[in-house]
């Protein structure tokens, strides 16, 4: 794998001394290790030990559909220029597992390191020659630090875990990582009654530490130093940040139904919800059902809903599938219900633990027949925090369901974020009559467009006045809501929700759009490419393309994408599923000759997209336009070239 | 429609108010002349008029199906909701949590119930979710012109006399509900007013699950002379298995009266079911595993017994265990529902 964008060239390390140059601030950790093994703890305090430090950073985890066994891999970064997103060149690998430690090494680039346990069966250094190895005594400094208790049954399954924390010290005092930034994350890690654990940790990251400082040359080529760009920075995944947003959102009714990788949102929304939204009288002002299967989820959310709470439900591809039918009736019935799919990578069960962007046009036309529903895009785990709760009132304020399009990336991983801001709106509940308002007005028609702009009145059950009720129907009705099969009442109402879709595109978040004069080439991207896509217009710009950038925030995708599109001569559509889902979606919507300019590119192999599966794919094409200008199709395409774009590998 | 101006007296949270008599009344059916259906919103509208019943506080759901159009023909003064095929509980428990003053009549077919929606309906019984559950049984899809459903008894035929015969043996959705856990659960028969009106009156005012399987017949699709669900056959087997009364207070001297010879049961806000044995004496309405296993030989023994099968008025209903507050959840406003800018910076501070 050959990489165009590394800052860093990979330095023979020598160990006396020698030439190779030390980049600083440009680290890339991969750790491999088993399922089970609670190497987490041991990533997260590298992780925390770098944002300590100031220095931008994020840690993704590449697991397994698994609990205890199986290989996982671990990515730490740390970036002075604020590159979060995947990398896929780590100059810095740990082998904790044997039977994966021999491909791992296969794919490091010549001049990385490798820190692999001293009693693996076979020694790596035979796989390659132009990597530098350290066989890291990693049982015997473990057993050091935590000599075993006569008559502690759990001690070789402690010890286990304990080795992980070995490889921090290691990898700290290798890559100038401050111990005490790594003590300080061991202690947070392990809190409160775990006190002691955390001594046991820190004496084994004390181990690795030693270990290093005497087996480890000076010049280790790839180092980090203190920054003071996290200084007020949170780390957090965007599950907990969306969880963050039912609280605040005000939802009162959340429904759910096990599934990764949503499951942790519904989980420590709970928490929160439990914490911060019980009286002191024990009473709780919300419910949240952990229901039977992810029909019944949103059922109850939309039955929730329709009596006037603040419902929302959490769930994945195979949930949304399921969903399907009662997203068609609260769409055709008008019920606002917010759902939110933490994607993964589909179809079928799929990769259940790996990342995609497979849902999107699903989302957005979920149902049977003509349905077009909002889809909420967060491109940050601030935005999964603020889009959650918008959506539960865009839901309410336009009577429909509202959708959170996240993924496995931006949700199960942990990202560095300004602290999120405090709502700045009022909560909304929409347009429901009370029994005075009935009264005032001496009608009431549930579904007939009183203020012109697609979105009628309701009522909620309860409401005690002889008018308030009306029979709530997936059939087809009249603006009474009366049964109706007449043709002018079906099409009418359809019209209607079409007119409702278009007020509120002008209310979505609006997207994103950073011009670069005299560029030629745009890029549109969405979701959780938006780091890999900041650091790829770096590298691009570097190579003499420079770009603007669009990212969309939701669909239907509001009028200022097609006038990014009408400022550049190529638009490259950057997404994380194998069709281009986005990029067709745009392609149906877009005016004249303006369709044409699009390009599809797309990365979908389930780990998380980097700026190497952007730029190299970009590069090939802008080639093209560069070397064979009069090759073109007529379209502006190259000739050579399918339209249907490229993928990255 | 003749105009009567007499009001009934109902029950709201917190106070009494007059309706008229329209608040109970419906659209005109547009189901079959005949259909049991008909008979049974008709004893249904008698019975919400008798408990009080406040249209305002009543949702009327269902799934999809002949019996589930049947909530247009009731009680317009109570919003409704025509859901999902099968999915009806999960929307009623959706609604109830939302706002826990309302009242939940759901209304199902059998195969609504036994054939699609059967988890659902299982779920919501094992919940205790506070539903009275009416399962118009008719053990056909009238709607897609007479397939077999799930409560199709076995050897049953298809349609007419000669129609294709059923190998399936049925769901007895009585026991089915009792052993998913719901607390309220009876067989009637929709040409058994006598019976129907005070097992539908106990009811409404039970707390947590109550299923009332009614065989209902289909008069166009499965109505013919051998078919178990017809009116005739119904009519000649039916064998209601006690006398039910629904009183609001039982004087204390008919207390001593009836002693010996009734059993009574009391709900929760203090109304009493009274059962006066006609037949199967030795059945114990408050016994589960009895009840199972006497609906298990009953359906060995090819009876069609009605009357109330299990009740449990004991167990705590799914809202009642949400611990939520008084105040409907729907009708929270923001202070209640977002908590202040120090409580986000104190989470900031401790993520």
């Amino acid at each position: 794998m050959s990489s165009v964008l590394s800052a860093f060239k990979p330095s023979a390390l020598s160990a006396g001394g020698g030439s190779g140059h030390t980049s600083v601030n440009d680290l890339a950790i991969r750790v491999g290790t088993v399922n089970g093994s609670g190497s987490q703890s041991a990533n997260l305090v590298l992780l925390r030990a770098l944002k300590g430090m100031g220095i931008p950073c994020s840690g993704k985890n590449v697991f397994p559909s698994n609990i205890e066994g199986l290989p996982t891999w671990f990515h730490i970064r740390a970036s002075e220029r604020g590159y979060v997103g995947h990398r896929l060149d780590t100059p810095v690998l740990v082998c904790m597992n044997e039977p994966t430690a021999a491909d791992d090494v296969r794919l490091l680039l010549p001049g990385s390191v490798c820190f692999y346990r001293s009693d693996f069966k076979e020694d790596l250094r035979h796989v390659r020659d132009d990597v530098t190895f350290f066989a890291v005594p990693f049982a015997d400094l473990a057993e050091e630090a935590f000599p075993a208790v006569a008559g502690d049954k759990a001690y070789r399954d402690k010890l286990r875990k304990v080795v992980n924390m070995v490889y921090v010290g290691v990898v700290a005092t290798a890559c100038g990582i401050e111990m005490d930034e790594v003590r300080e994350a061991i202690r947070r890690e392990f809190p409160g009654r775990k006190a002691k654990a955390a001594d046991i940790n820190i004496r084994a990251a004390e181990a690795g530490a030693a270990w290093a400082d005497v087996n480890i040359p000076a010049n280790f080529p790839y180092r980090v130093a203190r920054l003071d760009a996290t200084r007020e920075q949170i780390l957090i995944e965007g599950n907990k940040a969306a969880a963050l947003g039912v609280l605040f959102g005000g939802a009162s009714v959340l429904t759910w139904y096990p599934i990764t990788p949503s499951s942790s949102l519904a989980e420590y929304a709970e928490t929160f919800l439990k914490e911060h939204r019980t009286r002191p009288d024990g009473k709780r002002t919300f419910s949240v059902i952990q229901a039977e299967d992810e029909l019944a989820a949103v059922g109850m959310a939309v039955g929730a809903g329709w009596a006037g709470a603040r419902a929302i439900t959490a769930t994945s591809g195979p949930g949304i599938s399921l969903m399907t039918e009662f997203v068609g009736l609260a769409y055709f019935a008008e019920i606002p219900v917010t759902i939110v799919d933490v994607q993964r990578m589909g179809p079928s069960t799929g990769l259940p633990t790996r990342t995609n962007q497979g849902d999107i046009v699903k989302l957005h036309m979920l149902g049977h027949g003509d349905c077009r529903h909002i889809v909420l895009i967060p491109g940050s785990v601030a935005e999964c925090f603020s889009f959650t709760a918008e959506a539960l009132d865009l839901a309410a304020q336009f009577q429909t369901p509202v959708f959170v399009a996240t993924d496995l990336d931006l949700g199960m991983n942990l990202w560095l974020s300004d602290p999120f801001a405090y709502p700045d709106k009022p909560l909304t509940h929409g347009k429901v009559l009370n029994a005075d308002d009935l009264e005032r007005l001496g009608q009431f028609e549930r579904y007939r467009d009183v203020d012109g702009d697609g979105v009628c009145y309701r009522t909620l059950p309860g409401t005690e006045h002889p008018i308030a009720a009306y029979f709530t129907r997936g059939t087809g009705h009249n603006e009474r809501s009366g049964y109706s099969e007449r043709p002018e009442d079906w099409k009418r109402n359809l019209d209607r929700l079409a007119r409702k879709l278009q007020t509120a595109r002008t209310k979505l978040p609006a997207p994103v759009i950073e011009l670069t004069s005299g560029a030629k080439v745009g890029l549109i991207a969405f979701g959780s490419s938006h780091p890999s896509i900041v650091e790829a217009r770096d590298v691009l710009r570097e190579q003499g393309v420079a770009t603007g950038y669009c990212r969309i925030r939701a669909l239907p995708a509001a009028a200022e994408v097609a006038e990014f599109v009408a400022e550049h001569e190529r638009v490259y559509v950057v997404e994380q599923n194998r069709d281009g889902q986005v990029c067709s979606l745009l392609r149906s919507q877009l005016e004249g000759t303006l369709d044409d300019r699009l390009i599809s590119v797309t990365h979908y192999n389930g780990t998380p997209i980097s700026a190497e599966n952007i730029v190299k794919p970009i590069l090939d094409w802008e080639k093209n336009f560069s070397e064979h200008t009069t090759l073109t199709n007529g379209n502006g395409q190259p000739a050579e070239t399918s339209k249907a774009g490229v993928s990255s590998e | 429609m003749s105009r009567d101006d007499t009001q009934v007296l109902v029950e709201s949270p917190g106070s009494t108010t007059a309706l008229p008599l329209l608040a109970f009344q419906g659209l005109q059916s547009t189901l079959c002349k005949g259909c049991g259906h008909n008979s049974i919103t008709s004893a249904l509208i008698d019975a919400c008029k008798s408990v009080g019943l406040d249209p305002y506080y009543t949702i009327k759901m269902s799934g999809i199906g002949c019996s589930s159009k049947t909530p247009a023909y009731f009680l317009q003064y109570s919003h409704g909701f025509n859901t999902l095929h099968g999915r009806m509980p999960s929307v009623a428990t959706g609604a109830l949590v939302a706002n826990q003053r309302l009242t939940c009549i759901g209304i199902s077919g059998d195969g609504d119930t036994a054939n699609i929606g059967m988890g659902q309906f299982k779920h919501a019984c094992r919940r205790n979710v506070q539903v009275v559950y009416l399962i118009e049984d008719n053990g056909c899809y009238g709607l897609t012109k007479g397939q077999f459903s799930a409560t199709a008894d076995l050897h049953s035929h298809l349609r007419r006399e000669t129609g294709e015969e059923n190998t399936m043996p049925p769901f007895d959705l009585c026991l089915e509900a009792i052993a998913a856990g719901a607390t309220y659960v009876a067989r009637s028969f929709a040409g058994d007013r006598k019976q129907l009106l005070p097992l539908l009156k106990a009811a409404l005012r039970h707390k947590g699950t109550a299923v009332l399987d009614i065989i209902s017949p289909c008069v166009t699709f499965n109505d013919f002379a051998s078919s178990t669900k017809s009116w005739e056959w119904a009519k000649n087997h039916e064998e209601p298995l006690q006398e039910i009364g629904f009183v609001r207070r039982l004087p204390e001297i008919e207390v001593e009266q009836q002693a010996g010879k009734t059993t009574r049961v009391q709900l929760h806000d203090g109304e009493w079911i009274t059962l006066r044995a006609l037949s199967h004496e030795e059945h114990d309405v408050t016994n589960k595993a009895g009840a199972m296993r006497f609906l298990v030989e009953s359906q060995e023994r090819g009876e069609f017994l009605t009357g109330l099968m299990y009740i449990d008025t004991k167990r705590p209903d799914f809202v009642d265990m949400q611990g939520m507050c008084e105040t409907p959840l729907a009708l929270l406003e923001e202070s209640d529902l977002r908590p202040g800018p120090e409580v986000l910076q104190d989470i900031m501070a401790h993520v």
